[in-house]
């Protein structure tokens, strides 16, 4: 099977402290695969270095098949990423968004226009190409975002707890959209703070004070940790945790 | 007696020339005195907009409330003086120490630290080996834990906290929530509003809320009584497949991803395993496992959104 | 009383953490009164000049000496016609001609006058200003001296005379300037921030629940930034008096009541823009455009407002820094008191009394 993200030993230290701490994985073509942690557990950094926004201490990690060193701009060109902050020019039209987005990745004007009809009929958003993204509900918005994400048919794309504060309908139809990306073959790198949704993914990966202590499928950690949820899980290793001050 | 009361609140906003955005739409409720009152709902459903009408901090367009049996428009110098509230994003000098944030709000509310420490004793023990750390340099759960300091250091008769577990991770969200129990036990009144429905089962009495309506005010387990339908728990080897091929049967009525299960309900409860056994026959799925399954909060969220048609 | 000592203390920790903003806050005034004071100076200081004299008598020869040995001029040559005159000017080599005319000593000695043709580059209109007004007053003097030794005084040239500022320093017009720019800066922009600031972090709800009166709030957070201004005009009055050589001729305790006079209508104009701005860029942006740069146009120490055309000298007269610069030009350099600037005081009082009364009034109790 291909593998689209590898890393091995990878670490990150900002002067003494070690943010991340030699955590190795691989992850699959197509595959949902979660991160989880607790607050300043090192997922943010991990991320960042995986999409090429920061250098790693020492290590290697390679993105759909770049290395993360030397090769940051090519992994930046084959990832799309989305974060619950991340919101698209709120002052500008959904159309627009996805114009300008695709802009950037250098699509063809003629390849923006069809996708952005078939993005705006697969959201159920025809009509409203014209609307200003900010007079969307939260719901559509997070949806859409997600769109822009893999406007490009990125290899991988990251996302950073992306159901924040969504209603649970909303959520699981934002997921329904992940699983049509993941069909697709792209893969999917997520962070979320609602366990249930780790039981959505492949597998699971869960970090603490900057280690992998735990990688699995989300069936596979619930029978090694003897829980009947991920919650469960997910407090017995974070519970673990030395790193409490920062 | 009834610590807080909402009858009939309407709050708009104005959203361009003439038009206005319904924030809260005719919401009544009440809270019991020492209760703990969640109100859960997804982000835009109204629960800031309501907890700045309680906290005297926003004007109504319509309705009463009252806090402590004092009016919120006209009392609202003297409830200023009772009641504590955290709002959304921890307010907290970023700059200022852990020690001069809770000084601070001690001496604006007219008490000092050594008085109410007692109340807060519990809670600020864990952050007080941090004091001199700037409060902008901590994290998500400890900024929490000052800001509900914060909050508490005049002994308010009600508490109020806008999303306090937002942001913060699993293990810190379940000793905010132990804190706010052993809080219960002096007599506070607690209002706390949370997108995570997970959270509602530890509230005494929870009011869901979307779009600004109220769906259902009971306690949990009310709540997920009023759900009659009996609902099935569904899983196999390909879920996505599964839940396509759930949902082209025209005998169910939803069918939604929970964790490893899709939770299925149908429109008339008859001969649902055997239907549902026939869906996995038919498909060829690997490993198929049915069991009825009880409802949870979330679920009868989502039954009551679809009910009331407040998705979309 | 003990909430207020709070609110004080903490903004001041605030203004004190926050070093970048407070060295900002101390340096700039001092910066600006050494750029403003000595760049001007600077500037007139050495300037080329040809000069075309057609007379070559023994007087244009001793006035051209004294002006090219003066430390503003340096004469860049002699030149023997207007198209050299022109020519020079056209490549932008001098700022000033001194051109005088074929029978410059007999027009002086026999008719007791005499013509001396001053032709700047105006297209820096302070500057040639500045060096015809320089010129002029060597030439002034040059007569003065003839006439030591005369019966019949001769004159020179049309009267011209430089009043209060003999030397034309460009400090003596900076320095009221720079004082009312600094307290616009400092009272009215940093305070308009401060209280936004409270807004964006989300702790100005938590205070407003608190049983801190709204008013209160606002005057304690002011109290800070007029401190931080009383240091800003101590500093610029000790730079102007010791390093400018600017005295301060009149009242020193009129001109700090006028001071505070004039810090508390920025103060209470920055309460009103916190009022409505939602962001401290929208705070910063209302401050500079409503208040900086109407005070760096309009109060009259960068550009005349005499020169301006009507509607903008009508303009000029809602703009608070006009009145407060004439007020501290009257009494800090011509020494006038109270009674020659009642008018412009009352018209600050108004405009304080106006600002603050609807300050107040909008000052929201709750959330908008």
């Amino acid at each position: 099977m291909d593998k689209v993200i590898t890393a091995s030993n990878l670490t990150k230290k900002f002067g003494t402290f070690t943010a991340v701490d030699h955590i190795s994985f691989e992850v699959a073509k197509g595959e949902i695969f979660g991160f989880l942690g607790a607050n300043g557990a090192g997922k943010t950094t991990a991320m960042r270095m995986l999409c090429g926004l920061s250098l790693p201490t020492s290590g290697d990690a390679t993105v759909a098949g770049f290395d993360v060193y030397r090769e940051n701009e090519k992994i930046k060109r084959n990832i799309g990423y989305m974060s619950q902050k991340f919101s698209m020019y709120e002052d500008l039209t959904i159309r627009e968004n996805i114009r300008f987005y695709a802009g950037i990745y250098g699509m063809s004007d003629e390849a923006i226009v069809k996708k952005t009809d078939a993005l705006v009929s697969q959201l159920q958003m025809t009509g409203n190409e014209k609307t200003l993204v900010r007079e969307l509900p939260l719901g559509w918005r997070q949806k859409l975002a997600f769109s822009i994400a893999i406007v490009h048919e990125p290899a991988v794309v990251f996302l950073d707890e992306p159901t924040g504060g969504v209603d649970p309908v909303t959520r699981r139809e934002f997921w329904n959209l992940i699983y049509q990306a993941a069909a697709l073959g792209i893969t999917v790198f997520i962070t979320t703070h609602y366990m249930d949704e780790a039981e959505y993914c492949d597998r699971v990966c869960i970090m603490v004070d900057g280690r992998i202590d735990a990688l699995d499928s989300p069936a596979g950690l619930m029978k090694e940790f003897k829980s009947t949820n991920m919650d469960g899980v997910f407090l017995q290793l974070a519970r673990k945790a030395q790193r409490k001050a920062d | 007696m009834q610590s807080v009361t909402v009858s009939h609140l309407i709050k708009n906003y104005p959203a361009g020339k003439k038009s206005v955005v319904e924030a809260v739409r005719d919401v009544s409720f009440s809270v019991d005195k020492g209760e703990i009152f969640g109100i859960i709902g997804p982000d835009g459903a109204g629960k800031t907009s309501i907890f700045r009408v309680l906290t005297t901090l926003l004007l109504a367009e319509g309705g009463k409330c009252t806090v402590d049996g004092l009016d919120v428009v006209k009392d609202y110098k003297e409830i200023r003086k009772r009641i504590g509230y955290m709002p959304g994003k921890f307010s907290l000098y970023q700059d200022l120490s852990v020690q001069e944030n809770l000084e601070f709000f001690a001496t604006i509310f007219n008490t000092t630290i050594e008085k109410n420490y007692d109340l807060i004793k519990d809670i600020y023990a864990q952050i007080e080996p941090f004091k001199e750390r700037k409060a902008g340099q901590l994290s998500g759960g400890m900024k929490q834990k000052l800001a509900l300091s914060c909050a508490l250091i005049h002994k308010p008769t009600v508490l109020f906290l806008d999303e306090p577990t937002t942001g913060v991770d699993a293990v810190s969200r379940k000793e905010f929530w132990e804190m706010l129990h052993r809080l219960k036990t002096q007599g506070i009144t607690i209002l706390v509003s949370t997108p995570y429905m997970d959270e509602a089962g530890l509230c005494d009495r929870i009011a869901l809320i979307q779009k600004g309506k109220i769906l259902s005010v009971n306690t949990p387990k009310g709540i997920t009584k009023e759900f009659k339908k009996p609902m099935w728990a569904v899983r196999s080897a390909e879920m996505f497949r599964l839940m396509n091929s759930i949902l082209a049967d025209p005998a169910v009525e939803s069918c939604y991803p929970f964790g490893q299960y899709h939770h299925v309900v149908f429109h008339n409860a008859e001969n649902e395993i055997q239907k549902l056994e026939q869906i996995i026959r038919e498909g060829n799925f690997q490993n198929g496992e049915i069991k009825p399954v009880e409802p949870g909060i979330e679920d009868c969220f989502m039954a009551l959104m679809k009910e009331q048609g407040t998705h979309g | 009383m003990g909430q207020f000592i709070i609110f004080i203390k903490k903004e001041l920790l605030h203004i004190w953490r926050d070093r970048r903003t407070l060295f900002i806050l101390i340096w700039m005034p001092i910066v600006q009164i050494l750029l403003y004071g000595f760049a001007l100076t600077n500037e007139v200081k050495n300037s080329k000049i040809v000069i075309f004299d057609q007379a070559r008598d023994e007087a244009s020869r001793a006035l051209s000496q004294q002006i090219s040995s003066s430390r503003y001029f340096s004469l860049l040559k002699n030149v023997y016609s207007y198209e050299d005159v022109e020519a020079t000017f056209k490549q932008g080599k001098i700022r000033l001609a001194v051109i005088f005319p074929r029978n410059f000593r007999e027009e002086l000695m026999h008719t007791n006058h005499a013509q001396v043709q001053l032709i700047a580059d105006a297209s820096d209109p302070n500057t040639a200003n500045m060096l015809t007004n320089y010129a002029s007053s060597i030439i002034n003097d040059y007569q003065q001296s003839l006439n030591q030794n005369q019966a019949i005084p001769y004159t020179i040239r049309p009267q011209m005379r430089m009043l209060y500022n003999p030397e034309l320093k460009g400090a003596y017009s900076f320095v009221p300037g720079v004082m009312a720019l600094v307290f616009m800066l400092v009272c009215a922009m940093m305070t308009s921030i401060a209280i936004v600031k409270e807004k964006e972090l989300g702790t100005m709800e938590v205070i407003l629940v608190s049983p801190l009166k709204p008013f209160r709030i606002i005057i304690a957070k002011t109290i800070p930034y007029l401190l931080v201004s009383m240091i800003n005009i101590a500093c610029i009055l000790l730079m102007s008096v010791y390093i400018l050589d600017v005295p301060i001729v009149g009242n020193l305790a009129l001109l700090i009541g006028e001071s505070i006079l004039f810090t508390i209508t920025a103060l209470s104009i920055g309460i009103l823009i916190s009022n409505f701005a939602k962001t401290q860029q929208t705070a910063m942006f209302t401050s500079m455009m409503g208040l900086f740069l109407p005070t760096l146009l309009f109060s009259g120490f960068l550009f005349p407002i005499e020169n301006m055309p009507i509607p903008l000298q009508i303009i000029s007269n809602i703009v608070p820094s006009k009145w407060y610069y004439i007020i501290v030009k009257s009494i800090m350099i011509k020494g006038l008191g109270l009674g020659s600037v009642w008018k412009e005081t009352l018209i600050l009082v108004g405009m304080t009394t106006f600002f603050l009364g609807v300050s107040i009034r909008k000052f929201k109790i709750r959330l908008a």
